[in-house]
């Protein structure tokens, strides 16, 4: 495993977390909270509720199960890519590194 | 069957299949006992989170403040589930790879510093402490009316199962159990809320009859603009836009998922899991199963107080449901009869010129005492008369506690006993996951990083086990103590303190110590130090001072000030670090090292 590997993927690993907080903070607080006033007003309703009102009960809880989800995949497509996943480093080294 | 006898057989079964898990699952080492030896799968490990997580508050006050305040109680529903966002993509798949069994122990070995880990235990024990006191109160008052035993006993009784289970099993034993604990609490929650959504709005998805049309009165109306109308017409506020101001909301929500990212209790529940890929599966089944029943909350919530109204508003006393009797005589309702024409009204602040809807004096009814005149105990329309001043500037009659929505919700809906009998064994379910989490960790911080990391490092694997029972028991003996004598009349300020103390010290301190390698043991104590103290000191003047709400600083109530203290620790720790010699170069390579997803091995506690 060399440090350079280490650090492409460390890199990679920080922009799949920025990226989903950047989407996390604009569902949450953005559209929920700072600007719901103006998503009530000009994003179509939700069924009959007002979209940033939907979005602050229902529809962010929604977005963060996908975000996590959507996490879990790119995480593991990024570990496996760099060979950073148990099954595959088992086979290159059994040393267990917490002992 | 009488609804009491339903509820004995609902319950006792519940307490049977527990007990029977934790009988089988008890631990017998220290990993067990800590992390349950840490092959729990992703599946189960986010079902046991999730009961852990949802605590009786949650439960029980969530879609109550979500009746209240509409909007307004959205904060906790992204609060409390956007943190697990911030909690899976900053905190807990290093901290696994870290791979200690508690968080004092991550916070001490990243920062070189017994100085560190102290302030991180004291920090770990207040939060599980202020957190355990709202369990047991919340167990006691379900046993209380359940038993129609006084809350005390209510209160040993619940501390009693606890202790059993969580005191033998360790986390192996509370895992197992809490998986059951969530199923009971999944159903609880979902069914009543389908039952009433099919009534009201012939809908029986109740997230859809949300936002459908009410067909309850006959006609087709959507049923938000029901709701905003009712709320218009009684004096209050918008439901879909509530009366918080805009950078309150956001703090306050800011704060809650901060908060909820930082709570030790929930972040080694994720050592329970085989590696870091678990450890991500296992948060996206944790949100998923949290979704399930906060999702459904604001429907209750919506629901509820149409029914609330409808049933009750412009009603005669004497023609009023026989529930509404039943919570007054609980005292879990009031009606003073102000203007004394026999009818209930209920109004809300824009109705007066005060701007409230005080009903009379104080937070809670009291009464006279038992033997007094009957003049003095019952109205004239055999109401069930308080002590309180009455509270005559604004027209409104009906009092009722935040907790009551989700209890009253099924009567109020006139559901079969049994969806009552499920409800009661959900509201156990929740308040036990929750306080044996808590005392899991509680009694881990005493044992392990108290005795043997500061105090006594040559304790034995079986003697440090033994502490841990001996802690939880000591714990459970102070928080029954809390639970029946609460410090404040209300929990819910007890919780803005846990939420603000992990925002401003665990939160940034993790993640400084996760993400920023040059970071100093200086500057994270200084951080420490400066977050928890501007946000205690905060706090403290506006709950038990007397600051007014004038005084808040950028009009951010004491519930948000977490995330102010936490951008000072922030500053504090950077500011500090560039002055502060970095840290040795093994803890810099440990840093590296987490970032690395694989090798995580099992959580170990040397």
């Amino acid at each position: 495993m060399s440090s350079t590997n280490a650090l492409k993927h460390r890199k990679a690993c920080l922009y799949i977390t920025l990226a989903i907080l950047a989407i996390w903070f604009s569902i949450s607080l953005g559209c929920s909270i700072l600007f719901r006033e103006w998503m009530d007003q000009n994003m179509p309703q939700v069924g009959n509720a007002p979209f940033g009102f939907w979005m602050a009960q229902q529809g962010s809880i929604i977005c963060f199960v996908l975000l996590l989800i959507t996490y879990a995949v790119l995480m593991y497509r990024l570990d496996s890519k760099y060979g950073y996943l148990d099954s595959q480093r088992d086979a290159i080294d059994s040393v267990d590194s917490t002992e | 069957m009488e609804q009491s006898t339903l509820n004995f057989i609902f319950i006792g079964i519940s307490f049977a299949i527990y007990i029977g898990i934790a009988f089988k699952s008890r631990a017998s080492s220290t990993k067990e006992y800590y992390t349950a030896g840490g092959g729990v799968s992703p599946l189960a490990n986010g079902m046991a989170t999730a009961a852990d997580w949802m605590s009786a508050a949650t439960f029980i006050s969530m879609a109550g403040s979500l009746a209240i305040g509409g909007y307004d109680g959205s904060r906790f529903l992204m609060g409390w589930t956007g943190g697990f966002v911030l909690l899976t993509v900053l905190m807990v798949p290093y901290l696994r790879k870290f791979g200690k069994a508690t968080v004092p122990d991550f916070i001490g070995d990243r920062y070189y510093s017994k100085l560190a880990r102290g302030v991180a235990v004291v920090c770990a024990i207040f939060i599980c402490m202020t957190y355990i006191m709202g369990q047991m109160r919340g167990v006691g008052v379900v046993f209380s009316q359940l038993f129609g035993i006084g809350i005390p006993a209510g209160v040993l009784i619940g501390a009693a199962i606890v202790f059993f289970y969580a005191g033998m099993g360790g986390m192996k034993g509370i895992t197992y159990t809490q998986v059951a604990q969530y199923c009971v609490m999944a159903f609880a929650y979902t069914i009543p809320a389908i039952y009433i959504s099919i009534a009201l709005t012939d809908n029986f998805i109740p997230q859809l009859g949300l936002i459908g049309d009410y067909v309850a009165g006959g006609e087709y109306v959507p049923f938000l603009e029901k709701l905003n109308a009712i709320n218009e017409e009684l004096g209050f506020s918008h439901y879909t836009s509530g009366s918080i101001s805009r950078i309150d909301m956001f703090f306050i929500t800011a704060a809650l998922m901060c908060g909820t990212a930082g709570l030790p209790h929930v972040i080694v529940r994720f050592f329970t899991v085989k590696d870091v890929l678990a450890v991500r599966k296992s948060a996206c089944w944790t949100l998923a199963f949290i979704a399930v029943v906060y999702l459904t909350a604001p429907t209750i919530g919506a629901f509820s107080r149409v029914n609330l109204i409808e049933k009750l508003h412009q009603t005669t006393y004497v023609a009023a449901p026989k529930w509404f009797k039943e919570f007054e005589s609980t005292g879990q309702m009031a009606w003073i009869d102000k203007n004394d024409d026999g009818i209930i009204q209920y109004y809300g602040p824009a109705k007066s010129d005060t701007n409230s809807n005080t009903v009379f004096a104080g937070k809670a009814p009291t009464y006279p005492v038992a033997g007094s005149a009957t003049d003095v105990l019952v109205g004239k329309h055999h109401q069930r008369l308080v002590i309180n001043e009455i509270i005559t500037s604004n027209p409104n009659e009906l009092w009722f506690g935040n907790d009551i929505m989700v209890m009253a919700n099924p009567h109020m809906a006139g559901l079969p006993p049994w969806v009552i009998a499920l409800l009661m064994a959900g509201c156990i379910a929740a308040a036990l996951s929750t306080a044996a989490g808590l005392l899991l960790v509680l009694s881990t911080s005493i044992s392990h990083d108290l005795m043997k990391k500061i105090i006594k490092p040559d304790l034995s694997d079986k003697e440090e086990v033994a502490y841990a029972r001996a802690a939880a028991l000591v714990s459970l003996i102070v928080a029954s103590y809390f639970g029946i004598n609460p410090p404040s009349a209300f929990i819910a300020k007890t919780v803005a303190f846990a939420f603000g103390l992990a925002a401003s010290s665990f939160f940034p301190t993790l993640l400084l110590g996760i993400f920023a390698k040059r970071m100093s043991r200086e500057g994270a104590i200084a951080g420490m130090i400066c977050g928890i103290g501007f946000t205690m000191g905060y706090i403290i003047y506006f709950q038990f001072l007397g600051g007014t709400k004038e005084q808040y600083l950028f009009g951010i109530s004491p519930e948000g000030i977490g995330t102010l203290g936490m951008v000072i620790n922030f500053a504090t720790a950077f500011l500090v670090n560039t002055v502060s010699p970095p840290p040795p170069l093994e803890v810099q390579k440990m840093v590296e090292n987490i970032h690395i997803p694989s090798g995580a091995g099992e959580a170990s506690d040397h």
